[in-house]
């Protein structure tokens, strides 16, 4: 997994509460399209006219956002579907990053799988994101450090996140996770074994 | 110290504390279905790893295979490369695998209970959010991503930070017309659908322990669309009644131990959570969504809201108008939320002397093998078809379109299945959520329809 340490860049800002993961990507694409393009059928449904040309409607079709790797979104970001394909979609557009209020679960289990960071900051912050990245009329930039926990607004305002301790390990290492859970063989071994005497009907 | 149902089974699967608030947890049964399962097989053969414990995984064909009378697989060919990938990969890695056409498929939350693989007090994982599903009988179940599954594969466990506890009590008897779909749905719109979100949600009250089973399976499965990963019942005697003799249950002296052990899950008495609701189901009229969200659910005979002008506009309603008479193209009865035997029964039990209305398409998808074999003893295949509608083969079918079946392009459809999201069913397709027997009257009425005024 990608390394995950001080990202700097371009900031873009979805407004909009709920957004499902069918809504990032559509089960056609998730069946059908092969990763590597996933990133240009994200949000497909809103992004795109009838035509297949861009619908300047769309928040994240506004030219300042265009290249960003920072996405500011608002509540319950990847609500829904398990579909990992998600992500992969995001982070296909180039993101590294999603700051929300809250998350869909599955969701957010599904970035730090992807080396992706998803923060939580408080409501009013995130507010404050989108109000300062929807007025700018030209790109703004935030900064995310991991090691100190600390985004950085466009406006120098600074706010420190939450993450524990095993992920933001694995995202400072780019550790794989399956690697991790392998070297625990012996204590998994030993649990299914006194399970067995504990729970027999359990095992087939 | 009081313990919730939830707590005693996480704690029965913790093999090791990661720090953090982070626990590695044992998966008792894991289960793939063919959108995903057999490149996830086929990955794990590529890294170099293998699949830990074949016997404890099982797979079913259910997203992408066709549901139309007759089908043997996919109707399109990359559908069926999805089916064979997960024949050959099942196969390969010793996976047992309940195949189209043979006995035992359905969607992987109706057959996990339906075969006793979900018992209480297991870990039940699977790639689909509505894992959440198995609770019903007291599991610990959840969805999981495309790496998860993979870890599970790999080490048959799974990393886990500890949900916080929510108790949502439903007390009352259920009004006739009102089932367990109309409960979860006013609970999903009285707490909002990011409600639930960092919380494992037990259902309790009066008239969850009156729920059968299979309502039981229904409640639990929205738990996912309140924001909750995790959704649970208490095991009890309708939970053991219902379980005993399927094929995957303990036998014998095995099922009295397990017995003894799944009377020790219940909440304890004096176990806190640290959030509580309550819903009186007594007052509940059937419920039905107008919105793009399944927490824009009102009362069938109320309505339309003045909120979400883009929900609104999104599915061709107006505000201060009512929701019944608004007419309708298509009707599905199906998917992993209402597709059980109970469900068919409820929806036959309107359908049945009359006629679907001629300018609506009406589906009845059966959730597997089992159930339309069930049905069909019942009679009910035939009161459906006398009915007018088409009695198709097990699947996820419309609720999802992944199999390439898909609603019209703004075409409005009564869908007993879970997400009614912007595109869910089809590109710019209008989905309302509603119970089974309100699909079924809605269908022969032609428009959103009041069920009350079909039954006697």
């Amino acid at each position: 997994m990608e390394k995950f340490i001080v990202l700097d860049a371009t900031a873009a800002a979805l407004p909009t509460p709920d957004v499902d993961t069918d809504l990032i990507i559509r089960i056609e694409r998730c069946v059908r399209t092969p990763r590597a393009e996933m990133g240009r059928w994200a949000f497909e449904m809103a992004r795109y006219r009838a035509d297949g040309s861009e619908d300047p409607g769309f928040a994240l079709n506004q030219a300042r956002f265009h290249g960003a790797q920072i996405l500011v979104a608002a509540e319950n970001f990847g609500c829904g579907s398990s579909r990992e394909m998600a992500v992969w979609a995001i982070a296909g557009m180039g993101f590294r990053c999603v700051i929300a209020p809250s998350f869909g679960e599955i969701f957010y289990g599904n970035c730090f799988q992807n080396g992706v960071l998803a923060i939580r900051l408080p409501a009013q912050a995130v507010d404050g994101l989108l109000k300062t990245l929807g007025a700018a009329s030209a790109p703004a930039r935030i900064r995310v450090d991991l090691p100190a926990q600390v985004v950085t607004g466009p406006d120098g305002k600074t706010h420190r996140f939450d993450i524990d301790s095993l992920r933001k390990t694995a995202l400072l290492e780019g550790l794989d996770a399956i690697g991790m859970t392998l070297t625990r063989e012996a204590e998994i071994t030993a649990w299914q074994a006194t399970d067995r005497k504990r729970r027999p009907w359990v095992w087939l | 110290m009081a313990l919730t149902l939830f707590d005693k089974v996480w704690n029965a699967h913790v093999i090791a504390d990661l720090g953090g608030g982070a626990a590695l947890l044992h998966v008792d049964r894991h289960l793939l279905h063919d959108l995903g399962g057999g490149k996830a097989l086929a990955e794990v053969a590529e890294r170099g790893l293998r699949v830990r414990d074949p016997e404890l995984t099982f797979a079913t064909a259910d997203h992408v295979i066709s549901s139309a009378p007759g089908r043997t697989g996919g109707a399109h060919d990359w559908a069926q490369v999805l089916v064979d990938s997960l024949r050959l990969e099942s196969r390969k890695a010793g996976v047992r695998l309940f195949d189209v056409g043979g006995d035992e498929q359905g969607i992987v939350h109706v057959i996990g209970p339906e075969l006793g693989i979900t018992q209480p007090g297991t870990l039940v994982v699977c790639g689909d959010s509505h894992t959440c599903t198995n609770g019903a009988l007291g599991a610990l179940g959840f969805g999981i991503g495309a790496s998860e599954i993979l870890h599970v594969l790999a080490t048959q466990t799974i990393e886990q930070r500890k949900p916080r506890t929510m108790r949502a009590r439903f007390e009352g008897e259920l009004p006739k017309g009102v089932y367990a779909k109309d409960l979860i749905l006013a609970l999903i719109g009285k707490v909002g659908m990011a409600g639930g979100v960092g919380y494992a949600v037990e259902y309790a009250g009066a008239a969850v322990r009156a729920l059968g089973m299979e309502g039981r399976l229904t409640l639990c499965n929205l738990s996912i669309e309140l924001g909750a990963k995790v959704g649970m019942v208490a095991p009890d005697e309708t939970t053991y009644v219902w379980l005993k003799g399927r094929r995957f249950a303990p036998q014998g002296a095995q099922w009295e131990a397990a017995l003894a052990w799944w009377k020790t899950l219940p909440s304890d008495p004096d176990a806190s959570f640290e959030r509580e609701v309550e819903l009186d189901a007594g007052g509940l009229a059937p419920q039905i969504t107008w919105g793009t969200s399944p927490e824009d659910t009102i009362a069938v005979d109320a309505a339309i809201p003045a909120a979400k002008p883009e929900a609104l506009e999104y599915m061709g309603l107006a505000a201060g108008r009512p929701l019944a008479g608004t007419r309708i193209d298509r009707v599905f009865i199906g998917s992993c939320t209402n597709s059980r035997l109970s469900d068919l029964r409820a929806a036959a039990e309107v359908a049945r002397g009359r006629k679907v209305a001629p300018h609506v398409q009406a589906w009845v998808v059966p959730g597997s093998v089992g159930v339309k074999r069930a049905a069909e003893r019942e009679g009910l295949d035939e009161v459906f078809l006398a009915a007018g509608f088409e009695w198709r083969e097990p699947g996820c079918s419309l609720c999802v379109g992944a199999n390439g079946e898909l609603v019209e392009p703004g075409a409005r459809c009564v869908s007993t299945s879970n997400r009614n999201f912007v595109g869910r069913q089809g590109p710019r397709a209008r989905t309302h959520l509603a119970s089974p027997a309100t699909a079924a009257a809605c269908a022969l009425a032609g428009e959103i329809a009041d069920v009350r005024r079909f039954l006697a």
